[in-house]
């Protein structure tokens, strides 16, 4: 018995699951209505059964049967009505892994790629945080180099404020933190010195003996300045005395001491 | 990975089974699949001794086919495994007053290694595979018979037409794929199949 001559041949591959696109659908929506063409059909799927049979003669391996009853008696027990009633039990992980292999390697560069790019916006963050932090302290380092600098720019003027009718006089005026050793020392109207000699300036501790603050030559206008010169850490100053010594400076004053000044 | 291979809805199913039942159950064919029917009930209500039966019976069957598919024998060996897994899970998959089991396991097989062969999903269509076959598969020594005498069929036939039916159901190729290797018209590479088939048919009606 055939079906309709127009749909025989595709009656044929459809058997064969070998029809494809719209010549399938076409074929499939034309079986909903055709009984004769779904007789045909059934009868061209035992055809393609026959291909089947012809493969005959392997036989599996014996341990393969062991290998289901296994698996059988594994499985969590159906009820006998659940079964009859064909309700279908979860997909079946077979033993074949390679298409299982294609997924779990997906899967596994995904979450890859996921922590990643986790990773990837924390390094950001913290980036954009240093980056913030940088820009500050370059910021309170511009600031503290700026009030340095307006402190010994030549272009700054000095001015020494003394008594009417006084003539002016060497002055210094030294400003110590102990805390931070930091010593800011300003002077003028200091007398010019022979080209090898400078002046240098001493802390005075509570014992022992003075200690180097750094040396300095006056200006034209007789001004000199000493910012945060290298000190030891945490001296007790009594005074600060000066003395004139060579250009590179000595490690115990020269005597005379040409100026002193005590604690206000 | 693979999704269940028996139609889930029985609804339309047996409403077009109606029709043909009686046709089907007529068939002389069907006095074959009684040890099968019994088995397969058996299997339904839980009994592993009947499935050990039908895999007794059948296996070498769909082992062949899987084997000639993919061939590879651990790959083929899994597709024995999945088929009487999932018989075995889905009993009411299969209906045995509907058609031949040894058949209708031949096919799950041959799509089960195809998919395999393809790395593809299985190809849900699966469900209404009624089909009605000649020779009785169910006992080995008319299997043997069979298989010889498709063998000398398939042997004597020319070969662009056995190897388009080759490729078809053993590489799982679509028409147009087998059109494009063998550089022949679509209409023709048709043709060849359905010839094909029925010389197959004809083998077994005579």
């Amino acid at each position: 018995m055939s079906g309709h001559e127009q749909f025989a041949d595709d009656l044929a591959l459809y058997a064969l699951d070998a029809l494809q696109g719209q010549e399938r659908a076409n074929l499939e929506q034309h079986l909903a209505t055709c009984a004769a063409c779904k007789r045909e059909l059934e009868q061209l799927r035992g055809d393609t059964a026959l291909l089947a049979l012809s493969t005959l003669g392997p036989k599996p391996p014996q341990r393969a049967r062991q290998r289901l009853l296994d698996a059988v008696a594994k499985e969590a027990p159906m009820t006998s009505r659940a079964r009859l009633q064909g309700v279908p039990n979860h997909e079946v992980r077979t033993r074949s892994w390679w298409p299982w292999l294609g997924w779990a390697a997906t899967a596994a560069v995904v979450l890859f790629a996921v922590s990643l790019g986790k990773e990837n916006y924390e390094l950001k963050r913290d980036l954009r945080l240093v980056s913030s932090i940088l820009s500050q302290r370059t910021q309170d380092l511009e600031q503290a180099r700026n009030l340095a600098n307006s402190l010994t720019d030549p272009d700054s003027q000095h001015f020494t404020l003394v008594a009417m009718k006084t003539p002016p006089q060497p002055q210094g005026k030294a400003i110590y933190l102990r805390k931070r050793s930091s010593l800011i020392f300003m002077a003028n109207n200091m007398p010019s010195l022979p080209s090898q000699k400078a002046y240098e300036l001493w802390l005075i501790p509570m014992e022992g003996a003075p200690i180097p603050a750094g040396t300095f030559k006056p200006d034209a206008h007789g001004s000199a300045t000493v910012i945060n010169p290298p000190l030891p850490r945490g001296m007790h100053a009594k005074a600060f005395a000066i003395t004139v010594e060579n250009e590179a400076g000595a490690a115990t004053p020269t005597m005379p001491i040409v100026m002193m000044g005590t604690g206000e | 990975m693979f999704s269940p291979l028996l139609l889930q809805s029985g609804e339309s199913w047996c409403a077009y089974f109606q029709q043909g039942r009686d046709f089907a159950l007529s068939s002389p064919e069907r006095q074959g699949v009684a040890p099968d029917l019994a088995a397969v009930v058996a299997m339904k209500a839980g009994d592993q001794g009947a499935l050990a039966e039908l895999y007794d019976r059948y296996s070498s069957v769909v082992y062949a086919v899987a084997l000639r598919v993919l061939g590879d024998a651990g790959a083929a060996e899994d597709v024995l495994q999945e088929v009487f897994l999932q018989l075995w899970r889905n009993p009411a998959g299969f209906d045995a007053a509907r058609g031949s089991l040894g058949a209708w396991l031949a096919v799950i097989s041959r799509n089960r290694a195809i998919d395999f062969l393809r790395r593809r999903r299985p190809d849900t269509d699966i469900e209404d595979v009624v089909l009605s076959v000649a020779p009785d598969l169910a006992a080995e020594a008319d299997r043997s018979r069979a298989a010889e005498k498709i063998r000398g069929v398939l042997g004597t036939m020319p070969v662009p037409q056995r190897s388009a039916l080759e490729m078809a159901y053993f590489e799982g190729m679509s028409h147009s794929e087998i059109a494009s290797k063998t550089g022949e018209p679509l209409g023709t590479i048709k043709t060849r199949i359905r010839a094909g088939l029925m010389a197959l048919r004809k083998a077994f009606q005579t």
